[in-house]
């Protein structure tokens, strides 16, 4: 989700310089405890200013608290979606910290670019995408632990009358060979006014003992058994009112006119009102919301709307792909020259449906005014300044009058993640129609959720491969045919030539020597909604590109995974994590009876993931059955996670190629609950195996990396098993062709 | 009016007959572990027993049990319930734990009947219970472990 290279861009954002520090220390001072952290980080240019402008006996800092009961609370400028980036980074402040893990927590932070800027954005806003979430945490929130823990030790050196460097600290305690002793909670109000460290000095890799430690567990995981973790729907305050949409039911439809008096007139609703994004049910509970939304009546203004279908844009994206490419993302070589000097030239057209996110909470969130005129948001925060700074506008409040609560959410997927802030600025404009009367929290059904838009956008890949004599690639062109993430929105300036990264990226990479090759793209102009979608452009460039090497290599007569070999680097990243998956799913062993196997590799967001995939004949379909994955993610801070992520990234790739679509008719979403929109469940979920490489490199993303490989090695075992090339997705639509 | 006892304990609900289960115990009795997420029977996340009965609180209607005993993720207890629970954790099977209260409630209710469940009657307990995080594979795990512990 967001792909990694945004520094040129130009938000609203620039306007929150303002930090809203007040408001963090506020409400960290309405804790017991105290804010210790480091404000200088070499890494983020932008945060040496800071310094200057906060005075040293202040300690207050935005990234971790101690409490006088010694337990540390880690401001997380990352959002927790169910990726375990809080994990990840409560593992960084721990280990330099020498905190007791029992004793950590983690809470969204927002609202101080200076301190949360994404560094792996140009550190411009904070945001979480681009599975980006460990790489701009590593040296910041090391620094953090290690920083506080100097503060501690001068704190307790002071209390004792001792020299600093004879105090060890283990385990949330520290200690003197005196025999003195004291847990953090103990020394943390005098650490506060201890001085920062200018400098402090990280643990060597031999001396961690939680950073890739494979038995570490979540700190999260019991709250989340027993239903005591808390989400944007969980939110209650008091007097709080609850809201449903309706929305329009084409894309670019706007509401002309609407009677509200039979839903007034039930028992529980408390208001209609109109906002720019539809019109709102406000009831005093969401029963009586969905209630009165059956009974409102709106007239629609469709001029304008979109109003294609399908099957009409499937089948322009399919004339497309056989012109001329509007623009190119890779030249390399003479391509058409050596296609006609080929020995054997084949061709194939893949398509990819639009997708929906269906986080498994539908999407929500509470605004409220306060007495001193602030708004305050709970949701789900995954772009908080843009977020903000959107909410000011309507609320007409200045920016740093906003306040937001990152709360945790079900899910997101990319989802939360949007230029428009959909169902953050539904709330405001909500409350706001209301006068600002009471908090409310506005909740999608799922049916909003699925038909409100925002998709992975569908997709046309036409791919030829032109082989020599010797059976060698030597001629490759990928014509990508689809709408862009970026165009049109605030992040415009990322697309430049015509090319927006998300739509080429993992097409334009490949990793094989390919003397002769072109990835062009054809960017095309619809209506529909649509935005990154887990792993984004590498969901489809990498089953395009892995799935038709698969018939390359089979035209060659050569073996899948030799073919592969035969064109990367021995001790390249991508022949390293092939040969591992390989090696682990006995790839030159013959399978038994009835199996067949797939495989394929792919690069996203710095880590790269081979995969085999181990299917079996079901009807007219097939069954995975095992997965044997290999991983090069660079230092795996959370091994386990690491396995955790690529698991369900499994299953969430698996899930769209066997039975996600989302298909219009006339411009309306077709789909609407899970009755139709399918995601995968437990019994189509294959056995997995997860293998990491070890790696000393800085930690690269994984939350996103294992999806892409699994829809192309699954499609290369079913053509095994079926002797079909799967090419349409969802599978099914293959299967019947 | 209906009176449920919900937790074992009494709740005199105030609310028309047609309202779900799963809103009356959100949005009048504020227990919030049992979660929406479709409404219409299809994802499991608002899984509660109604006499003991795994249920679809979102598809069940207030007025349709009067004087019941309903359990909530909150109310869970018993042996085989924590030692799911600890399970959960131990495995660290949820991500965003969303979905893992209906979970709970399911795979608790699987061992209860069945101490030594298969793969397959995971499968088949346990597939009205969606996951979008695709946790399956340590659900599956989890509920393996469970049993192993209870046996023991
Ligand atoms: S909310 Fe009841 S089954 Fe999904
Ligand atoms: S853990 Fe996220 S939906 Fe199951």
């Amino acid at each position: 989700m967001i792909p990694k290279l945004m520094q040129s861009i130009t938000l609203p954002v620039a306007r929150a310089q303002a930090s809203r520090r007040q408001f963090l220390l506020g409400a960290l001072a309405a804790g017991t405890g105290i804010a210790v952290g480091y404000r200088v980080l070499s890494a983020s240019p932008a945060l040496a200013g800071e310094a200057e402008t906060e005075s040293g006996s202040h300690a207050f800092s935005p990234y971790l608290t101690i409490g006088g009961d010694g337990k540390v609370t880690v401001l997380s400028s990352q959002f927790e979606m169910g990726q375990g980036s809080y994990n990840g980074i409560a593992t960084l402040v721990a280990e330099e910290l020498d905190a007791d893990w029992s004793t950590i927590d983690v809470i969204g932070a927002a609202g101080n670019i200076k301190a949360y800027g994404n560094i792996a954005f140009g550190g411009a806003m904070q945001g979480t995408g681009g599975s980006t979430s460990m790489s701009t945490s590593w040296e910041r929130y090391r620094k953090a632990g290690a920083a506080a823990r100097a503060m501690l030790i001068a704190a307790a050196a002071a209390e004792w009358g001792v020299d600093a460097t004879e105090i060890a600290v283990e385990n949330g305690v520290l200690s003197h060979p005196s025999g003195k002793s004291g847990g953090f909670g103990v020394f943390a109000a005098k650490a506060a006014t201890m001085p920062v460290p200018a400098e402090v000095k990280l643990k060597e890799p031999g001396d961690w003992k939680l950073i890739g430690n494979a038995e570490l567990k979540r700190f999260d995981s019991a709250r989340k058994a027993n239903g005591t973790e808390q989400y944007t729907i969980d939110v209650k305050l008091p007097g709080m009112l609850t809201a449903v949409m309706i929305h329009p039911p084409l894309f670019g439809a706007k509401a002309k006119s609407f009677d509200a008096s039979a839903a007034r007139a039930i028992k529980g609703v408390v208001d209609v009102v109109e906002t720019p994004r539809g019109i709102a049910v406000v009831g005093e509970h969401m029963w009586a919301a969905i209630k009165g939304r059956e009974a409102v009546t709106v007239e629609w203004d469709e001029t304008g709307a979109e109003k294609r279908g399908t099957p009409e844009l499937m089948s322009t994206y399919r004339d497309l792909s056989g012109k001329t490419p509007a623009a190119f993302a890779r030249k390399d070589g003479d391509a058409d020259a050596a296609f006609t000097s080929a020995a054997k030239v084949i061709e194939a057209t893949f398509e990819f449906p639009y997708l929906a996110h269906a986080a498994l909470e539908p999407l929500n969130a509470v605004a409220r005014r306060n007495d001193d005129g602030t708004i305050e948001i709970w949701g789900g925060h995954q772009l908080p300044d843009v977020y903000q700074n959107l909410a000011s506008e309507i609320a007409g409040v200045p920016v740093e009058k906003v306040r937001l609560n990152v709360m945790k959410t079900g899910g997101s997927f990319g989802r939360r993640a949007v230029f428009d802030g959909d169902v953050v600025v539904e709330a405001v404009h909500v409350a706001k129609a209301l006068g600002f009367r009471a908090p409310v929290k506005v909740q999608w059904t799922r049916e909003d959720d699925t038909r409100a838009g925002r998709y992975r956008p569908a997709y046309v890949h036409r791919l030829k491969a032109g082989i020599d004599e010797a059976g060698k690639l030597v001629a490759w062109s990928d014509h990508i045919v689809g709408q862009s993430i970026m165009a049109k929105t605030a992040w415009d300036g990322m697309v430049q030539n015509g090319v927006d990264p998300t739509s080429v990226e993992g097409a334009n990479n490949l990793p094989y020597a390919i003397e002769n090759q072109t990835v062009g793209l054809t960017t095309t102009d619809v209506s529909v909604p649509v935005l990154w979608w887990r792993s984004v452009g590498s969901t489809h460039t990498a089953f395009a590109a892995e799935a038709f090497l698969d018939e390359v290599a089979e035209a060659a007569g050569r073996d899948p995974l030799e073919f592969r070999l035969s064109m990367l680097e021995p001790a390249s990243r991508h022949a390293t994590v092939l040969k591992l998956a390989a090696e682990k799913a006995e790839w030159q062993k013959p399978l038994p009876e009835g199996r067949f196997r797939g495989v394929a590799v792919a690069e996203s967001f710095g880590s790269v993931v081979a995969q085999v995939a181990e299917v079996s004949v079901d009807g007219d379909g097939i069954k995975v059955e095992r997965v044997v994955a290999a991983v090069d993610c660079g230092l795996a801070i959370n091994p386990d996670q690491v396995r955790a992520q690529v698991e369900g990234g499994i299953g969430f790739g698996l899930s769209a190629i066997l039975g996600e679509e989302i298909t219009l008719t006339d411009g309306k979403v077709d789909q609407g609950n899970f009755d139709m929109y399918t995601p995968l469940r437990i019994d189509a979920m294959p056995k997995v195996e997860v293998h990491i490489v070890a790696s000393a490199n800085p930690p690269s993303g994984i939350g996103e990396p294992g999806v892409p490989p699994i829809g192309p090695a699954v499609a290369n075992a079913a053509f095994k098993a079926l002797g079909k090339r799967i090419r349409v997705m969802p599978f099914a639509k293959s299967l019947n062709a | 009016m209906v009176t449920v006892k919900i937790n074992g304990v009494e709740h005199k609900i105030e609310a028309e007959a047609d309202m779900p289960l799963l809103w009356a115990i959100r949005d009048l009795v504020g227990l919030t572990g049992t979660k929406f997420g479709c409404g219409m029977a299809q994802c499991g996340a608002c899984t509660v027993y109604i006499d003991g009965s795994p249920t679809r609180s979102c598809q069940t209607l207030i007025g349709d049990i009067e004087g019941a005993e309903v359990t909530t993720v909150e109310g869970l207890k018993g042996k085989v319930a924590e030692t799911v629970q600890a399970v959960w954790a131990d495995l660290d099977v949820p991500q965003c734990g969303y979905c893992q209260s209906g979970q709970i409630m399911s795979a608790t209710d699987l061992l209860a009947n069945n101490p030594k469940p298969t793969d397959a009657d995971i499968d088949a307990a346990m597939s009205g219970n969606l996951c979008r995080c695709a946790t399956y594979h340590r659900i599956r795990a989890g509920i393996h472990e469970a049993a192993k512990r209870l046996e023991a």
